[in-house]
């Protein structure tokens, strides 16, 4: 129960340093995404096992905020990336590989060739 | 351009059921927890939100043939009639009555008719909500 608390919070600490030190957009979201949700399920499920053993208490909420929030940030995150992405977000200077860019210039093309076709 | 949110729409799909049995949960619970008629109308509300902004508003309005206005309407009238049905058994206005009883499945159970009053209350809140959210967002 401590263990799984002082998981959630270090987790948690390591999203906030993540967030200052990492260079773009989409690193940070990764970070967010990620590490969060596991420090905030860790905290959630030590609360949920302290109520438990400790109270007696066998909390719902708790299992469902934990489902809810693994479902949801993930998808949260990813559709951040993709906003800032299609709002013409440059990615950090190291990066060598890019797969979304050209996928979404054949997509405009397909569609422009369509709108000619017709 | 048309993007491609598959994974918007199947995490919605999920989620919702998830808001709304959330939802039905803090409505019955409100009155030995906290919770109610309000807090349960407005996750409703944001669930039928949620739908809006993974589809779009005609899809939603096809699967949810629902006119908010007239919603809003019927939880005034269902709050009225139970605060008026007290004057029918020659007690003050809003007197409240309740008893126990042996349901099936709950066993004993105490209903209140304050819980039809909340039913006004989570009916107006998720009209008044889904009327503004829609007004403000059908404007093109």
């Amino acid at each position: 129960m401590i263990l799984l608390i002082s998981t959630g919070v270090l987790f948690s600490a390591a999203t906030a340093l993540g967030l200052i030190r990492l260079p773009d957009v989409y690193t940070r979201t990764h970070a967010a995404s990620k590490s969060s949700t596991l420090g905030v399920l860790s905290i959630l499920l030590g609360t949920f096992v302290h109520f438990w053993f400790n109270e007696g208490i066998f909390n719902t909420q708790m299992v469902i905020a934990i489902a809810f929030l693994f479902i949801t940030q993930p998808v949260a995150g990813h559709l951040i990336g993709r906003a800032a992405y299609m709002t013409g977000i440059k990615v950090a200077e190291e990066t060598v590989r890019d797969d979304m860019g050209p996928a979404i210039g054949k997509r405009k093309n397909n569609q422009q060739e369509e709108l000619e076709n017709e | 351009m048309r993007t491609n949110d598959v994974m918007l729409q199947t995490a919605t799909k999920v989620v919702t059921f998830i808001i709304l049995m959330f939802a039905v949960h803090i409505f019955f619970a409100g009155h030995y927890t906290p919770g109610g008629g309000f807090v349960g109308g407005l996750l409703t509300a944001s669930a039928i939100v949620l739908l809006m902004l993974a589809f779009d508003i005609p899809t939603i309005k096809k699967i949810l043939p629902i006119n908010y206005v007239v919603l809003t309407a019927v939880g005034l009238l269902i709050a009225i009639a139970t605060a008026s049905a007290s004057v029918i058994f020659d007690v003050p206005f809003f007197t409240h009555a309740y008893d126990y009883f042996d349901l099936p499945l709950f066993g004993e159970t105490s209903l209140h008719s304050a819980l039809l009053f909340d039913i006004g209350v989570y009916l107006v809140v998720v009209g008044v909500t889904m009327t503004i959210i829609q007004t403000i967002g059908e404007d093109e």
